[in-house]
């Protein structure tokens, strides 16, 4: 009798105890088919895509667009990195062709050059940074004076931490703050727009990779702010207010109409797709890489992004085709670029970086 | 002629020692895995302290690896994970704890042989369905009840986590109720003492030990659980005092710093190793806690 419920307690102690090492084994299983995934085999039939997550609405479309067509030859795996991941992993040719909401910095094309990978930069559509508050704050425009003291480096004492900080007629709300993390090129673009130096930004928000965490965040607190690619205020109308931007001119729509007429400053801004000169030697990247200029026009519109007049667009295939290297910005932002400037900048532009050697394998 | 065995000569079987070379090895192989990741955690984060001192990891109230003016404190990120495990086990160790002297002590054997295995699938549901349970149906209820309530918050991802672990709680706590002896509970009963009384005043104290033992159980589930807290409590690093608002724990700073992408062998990414090893100390001293405590309130029998 006596021994019955030892009995008992073994049993279902052992459920528990079965149950972890089943997850255990799972768990070990799922790495191994991990490290089976990353083992620099070549593959033949791959184009890898990594970078931005603003980038990503186009490059899902069309890389799904493409894998319709040539799915069977071709794969195209998508990452979402950000862009500093994505020119990380870029440049240690772990990436085909990076999804960029920045130009190239410094020391990426650094990076690049010691690893022997060239970069070819193609520009493909312009974006307006929209900053988007909860659907029930009354506030409609903000300066971007006001946005920068919201997101500067806080000083101890006299943090904004209500939204009655910034204008007294603003609603009493405590100021919740969602963006983009640090390996972001948004993140790196606005914080050079507003505050005036890339990287510069306060501490005490919400970081994230994933824009829809943003949308999240945002729309589920009073007091919520945000700021991501107008693709995705575009997908979430109905979710998020839009803010209309005062650069000093009066307060800016982030419409696509502005933004494409160069008026919606600082926050508007060219996003790029980089792609690998040596990876370019597969035939398989090459057909990607015009398939997405060739899609990007109308993908662009779908998405929400303004797209570049068709001149460019045949300009930036011939760089692909001729394997042209380089970038226009020489490591600088690209801040008050317009669609003008840039097409302008890019016809005269010489390639900074020398054409690297040609690499016997895909570079480890 | 009858084939009698000589059991008394020593025979050398060779099945029985392929078997037991199999078992060895694979208890020899989970021992080298732990081994690994403590070498991987150990090497790793010797040198994010060679860069930074022990002194700012454990004073400073900032933890900003990835920022410009990076803080290496590692204070935010404790205060996240004990306020989500405090939160959780508030909902867990009450509900767990009824619901096993329920199992134990008044439910009919049928009823149990029912219930115990309902429960115990609450334990198999893959945590990332409580991170979006908690996201988007717990913490919309929430936001009725408290308004204000930010979107992510640690009140939610506790309260999920918590019926989370209850069936960790509840199961274990059963086994150790079952295995009071029956005589206690006769003796209860001779003196007069109602079903309640016997339960909570007899038995309870009796298996007080291993009803600890599984709360400290639960305890550690909390305190490692990652999918939940990465979904529901939001990511912003900083000092917690109240579950009402956003908050990132341990695990949850790891898991979406990683998927960030990091550069191999940065700070940053050192960092996350650090952060690894205040987890793994932390857990490891709550198995001490529980160790000593289960000894000084065991009654053997």
């Amino acid at each position: 009798m006596s021994g019955e419920p030892m009995r008992q307690r073994n049993k279902s102690s052992l459920a528990i105890v079965s149950r972890n090492v089943f997850g255990a084994a799972l768990m070990a299983l799922g790495l191994a088919a991990l490290a089976a995934g990353c083992a620099p085999r070549a593959p033949v039939q791959q184009v890898r895509v990594d970078g931005s997550s603003t980038v990503f609405p186009i490059s899902e479309r069309i890389a799904e667009a493409f894998q319709i067509r040539y799915g069977r030859r071709i794969r195209v795996p998508l990452g979402e990195a950000g862009t500093g991941g994505g020119f990380a992993k870029f440049c240690r040719g772990e990436a085909d062709i990076v999804g960029a909401s920045r130009p190239i910095e410094h020391d990426e094309m650094d990076a690049c050059g010691a690893a022997g990978i060239g970069f070819i930069e193609v520009p493909i559509v312009f974006d307006g940074i929209t900053v988007v508050t909860n659907k029930d704050n009354p506030v409609r425009t903000l300066t971007v004076d006001q946005l920068r003291r919201m997101w500067q480096p806080q000083t101890a004492g006299q943090e904004v931490t209500n939204w009655r900080d910034i204008d007294p007629s603003f609603p009493d709300l405590p100021l919740s703050l969602y963006g983009p993390g640090t390996a972001s090129g948004t993140f790196d673009f606005f914080t050079k727009a507003i505050v005036g130096e890339e990287g510069a930004s306060r501490t005490d928000f919400t970081p994230t990779e994933d824009d829809n965490v943003i949308v999240q965040g945002v729309s589920t607190s009073a007091g919520g702010l945000g700021y991501f690619g107008v693709a995705y205020y575009e997908a979430n109308r109905d979710r998020l207010n839009a803010i209309s931007i005062d650069n000093g001119a009066g307060p800016v729509d982030p419409t696509l109409a502005n933004v494409g007429a160069g008026v919606y400053q600082p926050l508007a801004r060219p996003l790029f797709i980089y792609v690998s000169a040596q990876a370019l030697e597969r035939p398989a990247v090459r057909q990607f890489a015009l398939f997405f200029l060739a899609q990007v026009r109308e993908e662009a519109n779908a998405v929400g992004y303004v797209p570049l007049p068709e001149e460019s667009y045949a300009v930036y295939a011939d760089r692909i085709r001729n394997r042209t290297t380089g970038t226009v910005f020489n490591g600088e932002g690209a801040v008050g670029v317009t669609i003008a400037e840039l097409k302008t900048r890019s016809l005269s532009s010489e390639p900074i970086v020398e054409e690297a050697p040609p690499a016997a394998a895909p570079a480890q | 002629m009858t084939a009698k065995r000589d059991f008394t000569v020593k025979r050398v079987r060779w099945g029985e020692r392929a078997i037991e070379g199999v078992l060895f090895l694979a208890a020899a192989l989970a021992v080298a895995i732990v081994a690994g990741i403590l070498y991987v955690l150990v090497s790793e984060s010797a040198s994010f302290f060679a860069q930074v001192s022990f002194h700012e990891f454990l004073t400073e109230t900032r933890w900003t690896p990835t920022f410009a003016d990076p803080h290496y404190g590692i204070a935010p990120l404790l205060t996240g994970t004990f306020m989500v495990t405090l939160v959780a086990l508030s909902v867990a160790v009450p509900l767990g704890v009824i619901i096993a002297v329920f199992l134990s002590e008044f439910a009919g054997e049928q009823v149990r042989e029912i219930l115990k295995p309902i429960l115990e699938l609450l334990a198999g549901v893959p945590t990332v369905v409580y991170g979006y349970f908690a996201l988007l149906f717990m913490t919309p209820l929430l936001q009725q009840l408290i308004p204000g309530l930010p979107g992510f918050n640690i009140l939610s991802a506790g309260i999920v986590m918590g019926l989370m672990i209850i069936p960790y709680i509840a199961s274990l706590s059963e086994d150790a109720l079952r295995a009071v002896p029956r005589a206690l509970r006769d003796g209860s009963y001779a003196l007069g003492a109602t079903k309640l009384e016997t339960a909570f005043r007899v038995v309870m104290p009796a298996a007080v030990s291993g009803v600890i033992g599984a709360i400290i159980l639960g305890m550690a589930r909390a305190v490692g659980e990652t999918m939940i807290v990465a979904i529901a409590a939001g990511s912003e690093v900083k000092m917690v005092f109240s579950p009402l608002e956003q908050g990132a724990t341990v695990t949850a700073f790891i898991a979406q710093v990683a998927k960030g992408d990091l550069a191999y062998g940065t700070l940053p990414y050192q960092s996350i190793f650090a952060a690894g090893v205040a987890l793994l100390l932390l857990t490891l001293l709550f198995n001490f806690f529980a160790v000593w405590l289960q000894r000084r309130l065991r009654e053997a029998y």
